[in-house]
């Protein structure tokens, strides 16, 4: 075997490190744009998946412009920021709820899709960052999406009570949807996610809400 | 390509595969298999980084320092993983999704370092390329059964495609398996192949 100088291993070492930061920098910088249009041509398409409309990635911006009309930050200064989207689609109106929580392994996403009484849900959509493929992954899937259509966040007196993710849920139940086998710590985060970040809009819909009961007219 | 070039390559598909021989690379078997998938696509992604880092080892393998070899290995597979990583976001972004935190850990999975150690540094460039491409085919081949069964009988799809239930099989009473889905089943699964594997093939048997 060949014998090498600590000054060898020292600047071959050096060496090593400087082209492999190079390389991986300009690769970096390279597909960043790339990168980045496809996280934000994928937040549209999910906004529209949300609400029911399937779009290629590619020209999905046109679309989204379509259907989404404002964009509100309901945040006091200081706090963190509270998005809420403004839609219309058949001529009906709705909000979308963004929502950030911890799932297993990482953090996971859910777009809630309300009905114009900001109690209804319309759509669901979730991701996610590192949920194991197969198990809490699956809360991407149709199949749990679907259980959420028609379930309401609000209580009788419009509390904010957001709907859990359980075990052996009560599908009749307006709170309930069925967990992921397998996935339950995923699910857990959730259920959590939801009640957390859905809580934070109560000031806003318990307001919005009794603005459009003033609107209806005396008789009603 | 000669006959020993051959079993470069067929000899992890077989007698000296990566997991049910040198069982090398267990955790991410197990992580990934749940469906068909993701391990198709994981089998793919360290079938590229395994095939490449040994060939790029081989050429560098004289100048290398025997003292810090192992790091230098591994950085050489960490860029080429991030490397992978970073052109899957920009040109397959929903299959880089699908892998997630995977792709990260081809990093820390067993069969790359062990082919770079125990071939790439004593052998010609060509020969160490073909070596990686059988052991990450070998390690493939075991991924994509066991992914093919746990998605099967797990959740009676394959592909994502609900096959059980086109053929009726619930109406009849049948129920999946959720434990298959769980990664101890995994375990079981594949001692059950390493057990069919050693029963057919003497050679691997140890002596009492």
């Amino acid at each position: 075997m060949k014998n090498f100088s600590n000054r060898y291993m020292l600047l071959y070492s050096l060496g090593l490190a400087a082209v492999v930061a190079l390389l991986l920098t300009l690769v970096a910088t390279g597909l960043k744009s790339r990168q980045q249009a496809n996280v934000r041509n994928e937040k549209m398409q999910q906004l529209l998946a949300t609400i029911g409309v399937k779009c290629e990635r590619d020209g999905v911006e046109p679309v989204y412009r379509q259907y989404f009309k404002q964009e509100l930050n309901l945040a006091r200064d200081g706090n963190k920021p509270l998005t809420i989207y403004l839609y219309e689609k058949d001529g009906q109106n709705g909000y979308v709820i963004p929502t950030t929580g911890n799932g297993l392994w990482g953090k996971v996403y859910a777009n809630v899709a309300l009905a114009d009484d900001l109690n209804t849900i319309t759509g669901i959509t979730f991701s996610h960052d590192s949920e194991t493929p197969g198990l809490g992954a699956e809360i991407t899937s149709d199949a749990f999406c679907k259980q959420f259509v028609g379930k309401k966040i609000l209580d009788d007196q419009g509390t904010v009570v957001s709907v859990a993710v359980l075990k052996h849920a009560d599908p009749s139940d307006p709170h309930q949807v069925d967990a992921i086998s397998g996935g339950t710590m995923t699910s857990n985060g959730v259920s959590a996610m939801l009640i957390d970040q859905l809580s934070r809009y109560q000031d806003y819909i318990t307001s919005q809400r009794k603005e459009a009961h003033n609107d209806m007219p005396e008789s009603f | 390509m000669n006959s020993n070039q051959k079993k470069l390559i067929t000899n992890p598909l077989g007698k000296n595969n990566p997991i049910t021989v040198q069982v090398l690379g267990i955790c991410s078997c197990l992580a990934v298999t749940a469906q068909l998938k993701p391990a198709v696509v994981m089998a793919l992604s360290v079938t590229v980084v395994v095939a490449l880092s040994n060939l790029i080892i081989s050429l560098m393998r004289k100048s290398i320092p025997p003292r810090i070899r192992i790091i230098v290995q591994l950085v050489v597979v960490s860029a080429l993983v991030i490397l992978v990583n970073q052109v899957l976001m920009a040109f397959v972004y929903d299959v880089s999704k699908q892998l997630s935190v995977y792709v990260g850990l081809i990093i820390t999975n067993c069969i790359v370092m062990g082919r770079l150690e125990a071939f790439a540094m004593t052998n010609r460039p060509w020969d160490s390329f073909l070596d990686g491409l059988g052991n990450g085919l070998g390690y493939g081949i075991i991924l994509v059964i066991l992914g093919f069964v746990r998605e099967l009988f797990g959740r009676g799809t394959l592909w994502g495609y609900p096959l059980f239930e086109k053929l009726g099989l619930y109406n009849i009473g049948y129920e999946n398996n959720g434990f298959i889905i769980m990664a101890p089943m995994a375990l079981i699964l594949v001692g059950i192949i390493i057990w069919i594997q050693r029963s057919h093939n003497k050679e691997l048997q140890e002596n009492k």
